[in-house]
């Protein structure tokens, strides 16, 4: 589904990504974990065409993301709030979204029906405007909006964090469900590891903008990564 | 003389309570972060081109303020030649301070500094509370006055009016002015109060101008004492102090993260405007520029403003010496048709600047975007059009003139101004006042402008002196219908230039001014 080419990207001469090779099949949901300055909203920046690279390239789904813009109709993603309309209420904001991706009302009500768990009641009908609603809140929307259209890429930039422990378990359960579909694949990025090892089958980890470990997920995984963050605050740099 | 005493003493206190070296140390670090947040922000340097044309702007502001402080006393000597013009400034004075106090709820921002961080540093509430307070006195309206008073008060002193008078005439103006800027303070943009004053403003001006009472003549002695009479300047002070006071103990109380820090969340009003989706593919932004438009408070104060531009055709077409003036008309019609347009049109697409990485990750021809922002335009120049047809009162030019501008905006303008907006790299936060927001706005703001409305008014008054004005309007129309024939060539060239202009853009819009 995504393919990764020579991929970097600098800024002057420090050089905050640099990827030779990453194949990701369809269907996978694919964990990226690493420390802050790591290089993974870079990465998914690249993948939404949001900067352009310094070398290579992305193909997803045979279309290359920074010549064709024929990605977007079956990509969606939610990276931080700057992806949502403050002055909408969550409704007209699910709505707005539907209407780019060719859902009508009707299908984005079906939609949001799945969710009413994940909202716990604290979304819709509330009279308040995305702008007026708490952080953790404003994530939920957010999440929600990017599974809007049924899109076969999904990008999500530190999905757990600000969510409430009840919420953040609801959302691994969505998550899962999502890369239980064959067809759609899942990108997440995090940096609790014990999340990402519960939700994605494989798990690369980024450290000063390198692949450093490409994992199957397995019982082990978790054990690993602790063991690699772990050694990463006694020694600089763990290759 | 008691009373006297009893005020100095207050004063002693008050003073050596600000001069106190600890709390001085902590207001020279709370400056000294406010200095840092300005020259550390990272837009300054970008913004130096807008920076020294603002500069250049404000020293000729303050040059013909200046000037007219210098000029006033001849002027008054001229228009009442049997009284002093200190007796005769005095008259206006209470006018002054009604306007001044109504302009100031529309300029004047209220100095709110991020205090967050320093409610949990053991720095004294009292002390947050004066660095407000006392940043605010230093506010740019408080000196625009003294830049009027101060020439006044030279050219008294050199027409021989006794110094010491003179000197705490201009103290007493600057308690004046330190009351006005502390009342609006503890006013906080108070509707009711805009309107009261608005009232009383119309009221004495109304009761002036019919000689019911004069209320001129009733405050003049008021003010003029503060010259007559030096001793009197304790008054304005000791009525400063006493609002400082007043505020003091007010924002002391209220430095809690749920009262006067908390911004108010509005109940959100939902309306579904379904009739927009008889624009296609196009109505769903278009619905989204509606609601940005009347929910946000500067692109709403926007919309007020542009409404109020349809009576600036007046000054043009009562006023004797423009009657003559074509130019002037077709500069008034341009103004009046596009107002809309030259003020939403240049900050497209930075109104979209919070979520702008959104709308280039989602499913969002870049064509339809733009064309929903025409049609928007469009809309307004016609509606604008449509409300400046009474001015065929003055004559079939001005309506004819006026219908030449709106045509020559729809077909010419449009473009020009959409075509700049790719231009735009600054960030817009919505929910700030307008006035005096340059937020958004860069040399790209000003360079705009020339091709906008001044073109328009040369191609007329080239065509109006060879010609006539038939053949002027005629000229300005038939621009403006090739320009429209030409739509959808020219929006295809502008989609190109965004696509090219996009992550300088995406890059530009998260930088968050401050």
């Amino acid at each position: 589904m995504i393919t990764i080419e020579n991929l970097s990207k600098k800024y002057g001469s420090q050089q905050v990504l640099n990827i030779e090779h990453l194949n990701i099949p369809t269907g996978q949901s694919f964990g990226l974990v690493g420390n802050n300055g790591a290089g993974k909203t870079t990465l998914f920046s690249l993948l939404l065409d949001l900067i352009q690279p310094s070398t290579g390239h992305i193909i997803n789904n045979e279309v290359q993301v920074n010549t064709s813009e024929d990605w977007k109709p079956f990509t969606s993603s939610f990276i931080d709030e700057t992806f949502l309309i403050g002055y909408l209420t969550p409704e007209e904001y699910f709505y707005f979204i539907g209407d780019l991706r060719g859902q009508n009302k009707a299908d984005v009500d079906g939609l949001l029906a799945q969710y009413q768990d994940f909202f716990h009641d604290e979304i819709l009908g509330q009279k308040k405007y995305l702008r007026d609603l708490s952080k953790g809140n404003q994530k939920k929307a957010g999440i929600v909006a990017s599974f809007i259209g049924n899109p076969k890429v999904v990008i999500l930039d530190e999905p757990f964090a600000n969510l409430d422990p009840t919420t953040q378990i609801r959302l691994k359960q969505i998550i899962k469900e999502l890369a239980e579909q064959k067809d759609v694949t899942v990108l997440v990025s995090s940096h609790d590891l014990i999340h990402v090892t519960e939700v994605c089958e494989r798990i690369v980890v980024l450290n000063k903008g390198e692949v450093v470990k490409d994992i199957e997920t397995s019982a082990e995984t978790l054990k690993e990564l602790e063991v690699f963050f772990g050694a990463e605050s006694a020694l600089p740099v763990a290759e | 003389m008691n009373i006297l005493k009893f005020v100095c003493n207050k004063l002693k206190i008050f003073l050596t309570y600000i001069l106190n070296t600890k709390t001085n140390r902590m207001f020279k670090r709370f400056s000294s972060l406010q200095w840092k947040s300005f020259f550390r922000s990272s837009n300054l340097g970008k913004s130096l081109g807008i920076k020294i044309v603002m500069g250049f702007f404000g020293i000729y502001m303050l040059l013909s303020l200046a000037g007219a402080g210098a000029g006033m006393y001849f002027i008054l000597k001229e228009i009442f030649p049997d009284q002093s013009p200190m007796w005769s400034i005095s008259q206006y004075f209470i006018y002054w301070i009604l306007i001044e106090l109504f302009l100031r709820y529309f300029m004047q921002k209220l100095p709110v500094m991020d205090i967050k961080p320093f409610l949990t540093t053991p720095v004294k509430k009292s002390t947050i509370a004066h660095y407000i307070l006392g940043r605010s006195a230093a506010s740019i309206y408080n000196l625009l006055t003294l830049f009027f008073i101060v020439p006044f008060a030279i050219v008294l002193l050199f027409n021989g009016y006794p110094v010491l008078n003179v000197l705490l005439w201009i103290v007493g103006i600057m308690g004046i002015i330190l009351s006005i800027n502390y009342v609006n303070l503890l006013v906080n943009k108070n509707d009711k109060v805009l309107i009261g004053i608005g009232s009383i403003l119309a009221l004495g001006y109304g009761l002036d101008y019919f000689g019911v009472f004069s209320v001129k003549e009733f405050f003049a002695p008021v003010f003029h004492a503060l010259y007559a009479y030096p001793i009197t300047v304790l008054i304005p002070i000791a009525f400063a102090a006493l609002i400082y006071y007043v505020n003091f103990k007010y924002l002391r109380d209220k430095i809690y993260l749920d009262a006067k820090l908390q911004s108010k969340s509005v109940e959100a009003n939902t309306s579904d405007m379904s009739w927009t989706k008889r624009f296609g593919e196009m109505g769903s932004f278009l619905q989204l520029d509606l609601k940005m438009i009347w929910r946000n408070k500067r692109t709403k104060s926007q919309v007020f403003i542009s409404l109020l531009f349809v009576f600036y055709g007046l000054v043009f077409y009562t006023v004797e010496v423009y009657s003559s003036m074509m130019p002037m008309k077709a500069f008034v019609g341009v103004f009046m048709t596009g107002i809309f347009l030259s003020n939403f049109g240049q900050f497209i697409p930075a109104w979209d600047s919070s979520y702008y990485s959104m709308m280039m990750s989602q499913n969002i021809p870049m064509r339809k975007y733009l064309e929903s922002k025409v049609i928007l335009i469009t809309v307004s120049v016609v509606g604008m059009f449509l409300l400046t047809i009474p001015y065929v009162y003055f004559g079939w030019e001005a309506l004819a003139i006026n219908f030449g501008c709106a045509l020559y905006n729809l077909g010419v303008n449009i473009p020009v101004i959409l075509y700049f907006g790719s231009f735009n790299k600054k960030r817009i936060e919505l929910d700030q006042s307008p006035f005096g927001n340059m937020q958004g706005a860069s040399a790209t703001q000003f360079l705009v402008m020339l091709p906008v409305m001044v073109v328009p008014i040369i191609i007329f008054s080239i065509f109006y002196y060879i010609f006539n004005i038939e053949v002027a309007v005629g000229v300005l129309s038939v621009l403006g219908i090739i320009g429209f024939a030409m739509k959808n060539y020219l929006i295809d060239l502008i989609t190109e230039q965004y696509k090219k202009k996009k992550y300088g853009m995406i890059a530009g819009f998260k930088e968050k001014a401050s």
